[in-house]
Formats: C-alpha cells, sequence, structure tokens
C-alpha cells in the first residue's frame, strides 16, 4: 500500500475514519509521511480533504510562534512561523507551503480534524487513551499531569491509542475513542483502533489511587479547559460546546488520582 | 428611576450542563460557568425586559430571597459578566438579534 501511495504522489491518512488526502511532488515529504503515519495509511478514495503541499525551504522547526487560525466565508487560513496552509471547506482542496518537517503537517493534520469533528458531534481531547476489553478509556490531564505516565504503566495486552491527543467522535448513538498517531512523551503511534469511551478520567498524581466521581457540569468545565479548540467563530464553538455538553451527559467522567504504578491498572480491569 | 437591560453577547456560545450554564467567549475560548440563579438571568437576557422584571417574576418568584437583595445581587453580577464582554448591559431597551 504505501509503494502504490508513493508512486501516485497521493498519500491517506485516515484518522478517526475520516480520510485526508496529501498529495506532493517530493518523494522525501511523501516517504517521511509514509514512514510517519504508517498505521494510518488508507486507501480509500473518498477524502473528505485534499491536502496539496509545496515544499520549500523556509524554517523548518516551530519554536514559540503562535498558532493562528481564521476563517473568511468557507476559507480557513492556518498559519504559524514554519507553514502556511489554505483550506476551502466548502471544496475541501487545501493548500500547504512547508519546508521538509514532520511538525508543520502534524499541526495541519491536527487543526482541520479539530474543525472538521466540531460538526460531527467530536472533538480532539488533550488525554491518553486506551482500550481494555473493547472499551476505551480516556485519561485527560495538561502537560505534566501524567497521561504518558499512565500509560506507559499499563499492562502488555492494554491496546494504547495514543498518549497525547485522543480522538474523541460519536457513532451510532455512542462515543468511541480512536487512535492517533499524534504522540507525546513516549514518541509512539498509537494504534489504529477504535472502542466504545467507558469513562473519562481527570489524571491527578498522588499517594494512593482513588476514583472520584464528577459531576456533568464539573465535567464538562474541565473538559473544555483540555479540549483542541482553534477557532474564534461562534457557531462553531456552539457546536463544540453542544458536543461536550452531550458527551458528559452520556460518558461517566472522574477524577483518577493514581500512584505511577502499574496497580493503578487493576482499576479498570 | 432607570431601568437595566440585559442582552447576552452575539459572540458567545452557551448550553445548559446540569444545573449550570456554561458559556464560551468565543473570540478567546474563555469558558465562564454560571450558577441556578445566573443561568436565569442569562436565559432571560433578551435586551427588552427589565433587569427589575426579570428579577421581580423569575429570581425573587423562584428563589427564597428579598426583592432588594436580589436586584442588588443583580446587578452586580451583570455588571461583572458587562465587564467579562458576555453580556451587553445597557440603560435602554436593546434591540433584537435577529435569530
Amino acid at each position: 500500500m504505501s509503494s502504490s501511495a508513493h508512486t501516485s504522489e497521493r498519500i491517506v491518512i485516515e484518522i478517526g475514519g475520516l480520510p485526508l488526502s496529501f498529495r506532493a511532488r517530493d518523494d522525501q515529504f511523501l516517504a517521511m509521511l509514509e514512514r510517519r503515519y504508517a498505521n494510518f495509511l488508507s486507501n480509500r478514495s473518498d477524502s473528505l480533504v485534499e491536502v496539496i503541499v509545496t515544499v520549500a525551504a523556509s524554517r523548518s522547526a516551530p519554536n514559540d510562534d503562535p498558532l493562528e487560525v481564521r476563517r473568511r466565508g468557507e476559507e480557513w487560513t492556518i498559519r504559524r512561523g514554519d507553514f502556511c496552509a489554505s483550506w476551502n471547506a466548502s471544496t475541501g482542496r487545501a493548500h500547504l507551503r512547508q519546508s521538509l518537517n514532520p511538525w508543520s503537517c502534524d499541526t495541519v493534520l491536527r487543526v482541520i480534524h479539530s474543525l472538521l469533528l466540531s460538526d460531527r458531534r467530536g472533538f480532539l481531547l488533550h488525554a491518553a487513551s486506551a482500550v481494555v476489553d473493547d472499551r476505551a478509556y480516556i485519561f485527560s490531564g495538561v502537560s505534566g499531569a501524567g497521561k504518558s505516565t499512565i500509560l506507559s504503566l499499563a499492562p502488555a495486552d492494554v491496546i494504547r491509542l495514543t498518549d497525547e491527543i485522543s480522538y474523541i467522535r460519536k457513532i451510532d448513538d455512542r462515543y468511541c475513542g480512536f487512535g492517533t498517531p499524534f504522540t507525546g512523551e513516549l514518541n509512539t503511534p498509537g494504534v489504529n483502533a477504535a472502542a466504545p469511551i467507558k469513562g473519562l478520567y481527570f489524571l491527578v498524581q498522588g499517594p494512593v489511587n482513588r476514583i472520584v466521581p464528577l459531576s456533568p457540569a464539573s465535567a464538562a468545565r474541565r473538559l473544555m479547559r483540555n479540549l483542541l479548540f482553534f477557532a474564534g467563530e461562534t457557531a462553531q464553538g456552539a457546536q463544540v460546546l453542544e458536543s461536550v455538553g452531550d458527551f458528559v451527559s452520556s460518558v461517566p467522567a472522574c477524577e483518577l488520582t493514581f500512584r505511577p504504578e502499574p496497580e493503578v491498572w487493576d482499576l479498570f480491569a | 428611576m432607570k431601568d437595566t437591560y440585559i442582552r447576552r453577547s452575539a459572540d458567545t456560545a452557551a448550553r445548559r450542563i446540569g444545573d449550570e450554564t456554561m458559556v464560551l467567549a468565543v473570540a478567546d475560548s474563555t469558558l465562564f460557568s454560571l450558577n441556578e440563579t445566573a443561568s436565569v438571568l442569562w436565559e432571560a437576557a433578551d435586551g427588552t425586559t427589565p433587569l427589575r422584571t426579570i428579577v421581580e417574576n423569575q429570581i425573587v418568584a423562584g428563589f427564597a430571597v428579598d426583592s432588594e437583595t436580589a436586584y442588588r445581587d443583580a446587578l452586580e453580577l451583570v455588571a461583572e459578566l458587562g465587564r467579562r464582554g458576555i453580556l451587553e448591559v445597557a440603560d435602554q431597551p436593546l434591540e433584537e438579534r435577529p435569530k
């Protein structure tokens, strides 16, 4: 699959069941995408977004430049010091100009997926997630809360969906967690799998393992703090808030205080 | 005595979750959480109903609080929400916004 995608100058990356294609006339860039997103390559021909990439000599590494996401009509502009992209949400056509580096297109993928999810009852969340007995568990927290730590403590038979960005989407009246290639400290892409979500856990590290249920309102407040939400636009804000409200009303949410030892996973056995 | 009128800012999104109303200021993604009485004011903030009427009909009637205390608290709250940019506060009716 990877070699055919390469020779056609087009690679389809499918995350959360939503395929996006990247087109470029640069073998090195396409090979880089194939390696980085190996678990998420797809043969689907119904891409929601086609990204035409121009690989140019420009600043390669993201620095402290802020990420800008703006909308004018159907046209989105996504810009940071290391890349510039535009996306027409109506035609599905996007253009990305970046250097040969993996971070720029990774950011563009996150932004476009977050925007696509906003009207599909879904969102991206700063959270690790894993599947135990066909049910997904979402562990949310800011940097340093223990997302990578809790995943690194998981038994071998636990399916690791991500240690950094969880992909949450409602499918057939059930919220599901999907694997993502977006990596945190573990620097390992997630498994391309999905499962209905059993629970959302906000991480706190402490001396004992303890689970405290949260009210939907409390869960919503915490969830919104950890959400990847890029657009300053009212209709989209309303959609995201609606999804969050629906999610916390249908998925149990708790605060999980945990000792960084493997026994914490006994809580999910 | 001058009346006060309040209207929800256009650049907000809101949703009731449990007993609270979550209000998202979209421009900077700030989230406000309104308690039950603040939620009542938010829901009634149509720009045309005087604040005193809202307080009398919905706060005093629904919660165990006297009229003057409720109105004073409401004035403080709407001033704060006005400063935060999620509520418009005026001393005359505000035009209804097209839906």
